[in-house]
């Protein structure tokens, strides 16, 4: 099956500073698609290039085989977006956000009503559907959303940030409903910086930085050729440190810690608990954070 | 480099979903948006109508208050547009993000625009249309001639809308607003023939005022229209009005994509 989105050296520049720099992915018909990375990395601007919001500076695209720059009409019926911003219309209440949004999609009055019924009850919004939007809270504006970047049944969900800022049962919801979705068949981009967001969506992903896309590949390949299976943690003191460099034992820094990354975690454990004198030893899975911080290093973002 | 800030844009009727969503707005706070055109004519009348016009009688033939009367409309003309398009559109732009909510559908950022100027001008309309029977009632105006302002004012609406969407366009904040406020709309209330006869003002002021505030020339045709002294001169006004606001409809247009395309 032809990708729905296929991206070849795409650049964006402002300026001289290169926001997205000579990026190549395809996503797939029917996959969930994760853009991670840290702040400033890129995956906002990548996103509003895919959508026809931003022109590209150079490189190849094509959404649904047709070009943003010349079809974004086309393309823009076709996807639904689910904004970083906020960006309901404070002015309508949570059911006629739809209904004007349909309208931009010109979509007939009849079915768009029908549909904007069926949208809240599947964001569980039903009860909201007369109040102003700005009695919603966060979580439940983030919904509604969602529920408005499907009311055109698009093809692709673009999704920039979906749970940002949310606790931990708005953001379940929201994934429940993205599961759902693409059980349904859609196909879906998102961005996040949330490591769990990626590792429970995502089929494929991307890890990138400064612009540029480190790595690609599925949350466990990617755990796997970069990390290993398992990491184990004692606290970073110098009997450790010694000990762990006799045993000749590689290990990492990671603020008061030192991490070993090795296949066999509980031999190592053993090890350090036993020769090493260490206190606290950790045991545990490598997971996508490992990847993450590995690649894009532990310096803050701003 | 120029050419490109005249360039025709590519326009479909989705222009008309975004009018659409204002006129919506404006319907659903209806209460407050109809005292305006009902209190300004009472308020413009007696004040300067009866109070001013007692001292001044007539200005040639015509009685004070039917002077002024003509140029009430005027004004209102260009407030509801020039306010709608600029402190509103620049709100629904910056603090609502409606705009880039709208551009991420079918509809294009040059819709979106149209559909503001459009709504800017359906807004001096809507307003001209209530001011009349309150025009009507203190017997200042023709009929049913007048009747020709609501129509009129669509595009002298139209003008005054294109117009403050070129400042909505390259204004740094909300604040720098205020500059064409106080340094055009301001002026222009005050010298575009609305309260005394452009005649008055030495010949220089007179030129510059037929050649560069928008205003005279719609003061011109309302009063020509509320007085059923339709000249020549008004054939001049509406063709510099058609000029103007077809040359500041494409400059703003692409003025806005340039600040919202990145």
């Amino acid at each position: 099956m032809d990708p729905v989105i296929e991206a070849v050296d795409l650049v964006k520049q402002f300026g001289s500073f290169m926001a997205v720099d000579t990026i190549s992915f395809a996503v797939r018909p029917g996959e969930v698609f994760g853009f991670l990375g840290p702040n400033g990395a890129g995956k906002t601007t990548t996103m509003k290039i895919i959508q026809c919001a931003s022109p590209r500076t150079s490189g190849s695209l094509l959404v649904f085989g047709m070009d943003p720059g010349t079809h974004s009409r086309e393309i823009k019926e076709l996807i639904g977006v689910v904004p970083q911003e906020t960006n309901l219309d404070t002015e309508f209440s949570t059911y006629e956000n739809l209904l004007v949004y349909s309208r931009y999609f010109g979509i007939p009055k009849e079915i768009a009503c029908e549909r904007a019924e069926q949208l809240l009850e599947f964001v569980q919004l039903t009860e909201k559907r007369d109040v102003n939007i700005e009695k919603l809270s966060g979580g439940m504006k983030r919904r509604l959303i969602l529920a408005r970047a499907l009311v055109n049944q698009p093809k692709l969900l673009i999704l920039d940030e979906p749970t940002i800022g949310l606790d931990p049962q708005a953001r379940h919801l929201i994934w429940e409903k993205l599961k759902l979705l693409r059980s349904q068949g859609n196909t879906i981009v998102l961005t996040t910086h949330y490591l769990e967001e990626a590792e429970r969506l995502c089929d494929r992903l991307v890890i990138m930085n400064n612009g540029t896309i480190l790595v690609e590949g599925s949350p466990a390949e990617l755990v796997r050729d970069h990390v290993g299976s398992g990491i184990v943690e004692a606290e970073h003191s110098p009997g450790v440190v010694a000990c762990l460099n006799d045993l000749g034992i590689h290990y990492d820094v990671a603020g008061d810690m030192v991490q070993v990354v090795t296949d066999n975690p509980r031999a190592v454990a053993q090890e350090l608990l036993s020769k090493c004198d260490a206190k606290r030893v950790l045991a545990r899975a490598a997971t996508l954070e490992d990847v993450f911080l590995k690649l894009t290093g532990r310096g803050l973002r701003e | 480099m120029i050419r490109d800030l005249f360039a025709i844009p590519h326009i479909t009727g989705n222009a008309w979903t975004v009018w659409r969503r204002n006129l919506d707005v404006f319907l659903k706070t209806w209460r407050v948006n109809l005292v305006p055109p009902f209190v300004e004519p009472f308020l413009y009348l007696i004040a300067l109508g009866f109070g001013l016009g007692g001292f001044v009688g007539y200005i040639g033939d015509v009685p004070y208050i039917d002077f002024i009367a003509p140029a009430i409309v005027a004004v209102s003309i260009m407030n509801s547009a020039f306010f709608e398009c600029t402190y509103g559109s620049y709100v629904r732009m910056y603090y609502g993000k409606t705009f880039d909510a709208i551009i991420a559908t079918p509809v294009s950022i040059e819709e979106v625009i149209t559909g503001e100027l459009l709504w800017g001008a359906t807004r001096s309309m809507i307003y001209t249309g209530l001011m009349l029977p309150v025009l009507v009632l203190f017997g200042v105006v023709d009929l049913p001639t007048s009747l020709l302002l609501i129509p009129f004012a669509f595009l002298g609406g139209l003008l005054f809308a294109c117009i403050a969407m070129c400042f909505t366009a390259v204004t740094p904040s909300i604040d720098a607003l205020n500059y064409p406020s106080f340094l055009f709309i301001t002026p222009m209330l005050l010298f575009s023939g609305t309260f005394f006869p452009l005649t008055v003002l030495p010949p220089a002021l007179q030129v510059f005022a037929y050649a560069v505030l928008p205003l005279t020339h719609v003061v011109s045709i309302c009063r020509g229209i509320t007085l059923t002294l339709f000249t020549p001169f008004m054939l001049v006004s509406l063709v510099w009005i058609a000029i103007v606001t077809t040359v500041l409809f494409l400059l703003s247009v692409s003025l806005m994509k340039r600040r919202l395309v990145v």
